[in-house]
């Protein structure tokens, strides 16, 4: 995961020429190593994108043939992750198009930024006119006990559902920052939508998760 | 602008995205750090927001299937081949 998470380092430079060089030699075992390292992220984000596990395997082999004709024309100006992302997600983009809805995939964003949803529910604070707390909690949340058990497999279980759950491009959004690890920057250059709506897509996406969590814990106390 | 009343709490959730993204104005940070620093139930939530996006960190991706890798290695050594056959064989292409 760290290999994916971090931006190569100045070194790494020409381990990323010798790679891209590699592929267009059709080196077997430098394109195996690739799959292995970037085939799981890269289903994550397809799936999150299209929203179904099948059509998220499709786009990433669809993906995969796309990169190896393609790689004499990559031309180093993103890392070669990015850019295998670049052209993951925008067939991602063209599978939801095809689904049959005459909404264009970057108008998804707005419309969902639109829609309105607040993070915490209304109900746990204390009203307007409230004489001395107004809009403070009246429900404030518990704090979690220790921090391992954040990282049991039922946990994360429990995350994955949530992100499942998500609007689409809140688990967009959310899928390539927090899980991918990928920068606002570049999470804005892949999905073409606008640093204002990634970063409201994101709060509300995390804003959820935190709520299923909070509700997972509770459970869990009882 | 600067002497607006201090936060409340339903405004400190809408803004901690931005807080811990660092995208606050200086004047909302200022105002968001006074708030926390006297309100335990907010500091409990910023540090819930911050545990959350770490599990979410720690979620490792399932990995490609062995068949998977197969099926693309196998596919890889076709294109390769088409790619050098065109490169090389100019000429009229087999089959249709």
């Amino acid at each position: 995961m760290d290999l994916l998470e971090t931006q190569p380092a100045p070194e790494d430079g020409r381990g990323e020429d010798a790679l891209v060089e590699a592929l267009r030699m059709g080196d077997e075992s430098e394109f195996a190593a690739l799959v292995r390292r970037l085939g799981g992220p890269m289903l994550r984000v397809a799936t999150s994108i299209c929203g179904d596990r099948v059509v998220g395997e499709d786009v990433v082999q669809e993906t995969w043939v796309a990169v190896v004709k393609g790689v004499d024309g990559f031309e180093g100006r993103s890392t070669l992750k990015t850019w295998i992302f670049s052209v993951l997600v925008r067939r991602a983009a063209s599978a939801v198009e095809r689904e049959g809805r005459s909404v264009p995939f970057t108008a998804l964003a707005s419309a969902e930024v639109e829609a309105g949803e607040s993070p915490v529910e209304i109900e746990r604070f204390l009203p307007a006119d409230h004489a001395r707390w107004p809009h403070h909690w009246a429900s404030p949340p518990r704090p979690w006990g220790p921090s391992e058990q954040l990282g049991s497999a039922e946990v994360r279980r429990e995350i994955e559902s949530a992100v499942e759950d998500l609007a689409r491009m809140q688990r967009a959004v959310i899928t390539l920052r927090d899980l991918t690890g990928f920068t606002a920057a570049e999470t804005c250059r892949l999905l073409e939508m606008t640093e204002g709506n990634q970063r409201v897509l994101l709060h509300r996406a995390r804003s959820r998760v935190r709520r299923r969590l909070e509700r997972y814990f509770a459970g869990e106390q009882r | 602008m600067s002497a607006r009343a201090a936060l409340t709490c339903l405004e400190m959730v809408e803004l901690v995205t931005g807080y811990v993204e660092g995208t606050l104005l200086e004047d909302e940070r200022h105002r968001f750090d006074a708030h926390v620093s006297h309100c335990p139930d907010c500091l409990t939530y910023v540090e819930q927001m911050r545990l959350t996006i770490d599990a979410l960190g720690s979620v490792p991706p399932e990995s490609i299937s062995a068949g998977a890798e197969r099926a693309l290695l196998r596919a890889f050594r076709d294109w390769t081949r088409e790619e050098r056959g065109n490169a090389t064989d100019p000429g009229p292409r087999r089959g249709i």
